[in-house]
């Protein structure tokens, strides 16, 4: 029994799943501690996971088909924040990645040619492509002239803000909010999804988001590349005495990383509307994404279940607040979950305390 | 000439509590630890001086009175929740930026969450008068700014304690063996932290709007952080990073009054500081400025 908890404690996994029910339970306390019923949290996560409304009986397939298509812009940018993670970096510029691919596929969605299957897909690629570059510049600022990439992606995350509301303002039919409709051929909606899930927002974005899962693995695990980031993450010194383009390395790592984002962006553009938006303040994809990639470890498949319940917790919110509990307890959890994951480090000090202290007990005893 | 000289009011308004701020994150990685939370803290400092006026005012408190318990309580509060980035960053070893933007998350739901359990809404209920410019027509904010830069210049460069301080920033372990408590000088660093931007976020709620909403800070925080960068980590250079920072936005609200500005869009003043800091740390790039050992734990003992 103690050896397995060991081992529970030292598996990565085994602290991530430790790490989310801690924050459940202070979210809970927290619900009980203001006067309301946490079970009424329960029971809309049941419903925004299942669909099946337990109060009434009744079934409504639409919240599984959301719930799924609001994780996909969470994994999207968990994966970003994981892919630059594993090279040592921080990218808290997801949102910026993000918004900037967001803002440039809504622009071919308005302006580019309407031509079936093309046109969304010249969009989609743009918005890759654009994240892709904004992740580069932080890749290069770092690399190169040794800015802290935390403080650059904050920085360009802001300016992407305001360069999407410059360029957006311009687009055909904008008002202060919204822009015209999209063309027909723009649109990445699923006949297919949206019949079985009861008109959900479900579209083709999640066979690229699944598609980039798995090229996330492949290039991790399967390629030199992947070695190569992984290494520059462990130690940069060994991986550049091992001959390891470290300042390459860096910049790549921060093209897939915004490339990432920037998909997740193009997918929520083309796929969650029908018009595009002008921004008055962040989504919080990005920011969001951070915290998934923390509770998925950085790998393939935790960071897909990590944008699961991320998703999960995002369409809770409105049944939430029809059941008397402030939906902000979302956030509240997400952020808890975020803290413990931080505090992770301390259960390394508390495995040398133990180790101490055997240790004494052990010359003591002799 | 004229427009300008009328501008200074709102410039001060808007400058001040970034000012306040960022003098409390370059104190707290004067000390060696980096603190990404600011936006996180301003927003719970907003919140709480927002409820508290907002409930004093309706118990019929006197309204300056009200005013100044209702910093105080912001104050206290961003303190309170900065201890945690504290405990975290100093006695657990853990990742600083993790950290810190957990408490920047975790700070989204605790606002509104407030506001929901007292206010039955997502915001708080509007005051109904917030501060009062004097005969100058300078919110009294700005003179608590000004106070806050030369008090912290006074600490950190002409007493012992403050060289004591900026050593643990640069150099812990050689602290530490002169006898220098490392640890108990950071938690007076990010607690200074804490409750400079708990007040800021006061400042902010009671001088620029009449509630607080998810929009009321709205990325000072992060401006703020990049006016410690870009000022170079010294009260002075903060002070002047700030003052432009917050003339560029004053700028976006009032360029539609100036005919020459008109043409531009709003959003380039909006950009302005993050451009600018993106390009001095490129420039400046090289001469590292930051304390040296600012982010890294440090372990008593560990070499």
């Amino acid at each position: 029994m103690k050896l397995s908890r060991q081992k529970l404690l030292q598996s990565d996994g085994g602290v991530s799943v430790l790490v989310v029910l801690l924050g459940f339970l202070v979210g809970t306390i927290l619900v009980a501690l203001v006067g309301k019923n946490p079970l009424n949290m329960y029971k809309a996560l049941l419903q925004a996971l299942t669909g099946y409304n337990i109060d009434n009986g009744r079934m409504n397939v639409r919240y599984i088909g959301e719930t799924l298509n609001y994780s996909v812009p969470f994994i999207l940018c968990g994966l970003s924040m994981g892919f630059a993670k594993r090279v040592g970096l921080f990218n808290i510029g997801g949102e910026g990645q993000y918004i900037m691919g967001m803002t440039i596929a809504q622009m071919v969605a308005l302006l580019g040619p309407q031509v079936q299957t093309l046109h969304w897909l010249l969009a989609i690629l743009s918005a890759i492509v654009v994240g892709a570059l904004w992740g580069v510049l932080v890749g290069v600022l770092k690399a190169k002239y040794e800015v802290s990439e935390v403080v650059s992606t904050i920085m360009l995350n802001y300016i992407a803000l305001y360069l999407s509301r410059i360029i957006s303002l311009r687009m055909p039919g904008a008002t202060t909010f919204r822009t015209a409709n999209y063309p027909e051929t723009a649109m990445i909606g699923n006949e297919f999804f949206t019949r079985i899930t009861n008109f959900s927002l479900l579209n083709n974005g999640i066979f690229m988001m699944i598609l980039a899962v798995f090229t996330y693995w492949f290039i991790m695990e399967k390629t030199s590349l992947g070695y190569g980031m992984r290494a520059t993450g462990f130690n940069k010194e060994a991986a550049r005495a091992s001959g390891i383009p470290v300042v390459k390395s860096i910049s790549i790592s921060m093209a897939i990383s915004g490339a990432f984002a920037g998909l997740a962006g193009g997918i929520i553009a083309l796929g969650s509307f029908r018009h595009g938006r002008i921004l008055s303040g962040m989504d919080n994809y990005g920011f969001d994404g951070i915290a998934v990639a923390l509770v998925g470890n950085c790998t393939a498949l935790g960071t897909t279940l990590a944008g699961l319940l991320f998703g999960l917790l995002k369409n809770a919110q409105p049944l939430m607040q029809s059941k008397q509990i402030p939906k902000e307890i979302t956030f509240i959890i997400q952020g808890l979950i975020v803290i413990f994951i931080a505090l992770r480090s301390a259960l390394k000090l508390y495995q040398q305390y133990k180790e101490k202290k055997a240790l004494q007990k052990e010359v003591g005893v002799r | 000439m004229s427009t300008i000289i009328n501008m200074l009011p709102s410039v001060l308004m808007i400058v001040a509590p970034i000012l306040i701020t960022a003098i409390g994150g370059m104190i707290c990685e004067k000390s060696g630890v980096v603190n990404i939370a600011l936006e996180g803290l301003m927003a719970i400092g907003a919140c709480t001086a927002a409820s508290a006026h907002v409930l004093m005012e309706a118990s019929g408190v006197n309204h300056s009175l009200s005013l100044i318990l209702a910093l105080l309580m912001g104050f206290v509060v961003g303190g309170l929740f900065s201890l945690v980035h504290a405990a975290a960053a100093i006695n657990l070893n853990a990742d600083q930026t993790i950290s810190g933007t957990g408490i920047n998350l975790l700070s989204v739901g605790v606002t509104i969450f407030a506001s929901q359990i007292l206010f039955n809404a997502d915001r708080t209920r509007e005051f109904r008068m917030g501060m009062q410019t004097d005969a100058l027509g300078v919110y009294p904010t700005a003179y608590i700014a000004i106070a806050v830069v030369v008090i912290s210049w006074f600490i950190l460069y002409k007493i012992p304690f403050g060289m004591h301080l900026r050593a643990c920033g640069e150099h812990p372990g050689a602290a530490e063996s002169v006898g220098i408590n490392v640890k108990k000088m950071r938690y007076f660093a990010v607690v200074a932290s804490g409750v400079l931007a708990g007040l800021a976020g006061g400042c902010v709620v009671l001088t620029q709007t009449i509630q607080y909403t998810s929009n009321t800070i709205n990325g000072r925080g992060f401006i703020a952080l990049a006016a410690v960068s870009f000022g170079r980590w010294r009260p002075l250079g903060v002070a002047g990073a700030a003052l432009l920072f917050g003339t560029a936005q004053a700028f976006s609200i009032i360029a539609n009054n100036i005919p020459a500005l008109r043409v531009l869009p709003t959003e380039i003043f909006n950009i302005l500081p993050y451009v600018v800091t993106l390009v001095a740390l490129v420039l400046f790039s090289g001469k590292n400025y930051a304390p040296s050992a600012a982010g890294k734990p440090y372990e008593k003992g560990a070499s």
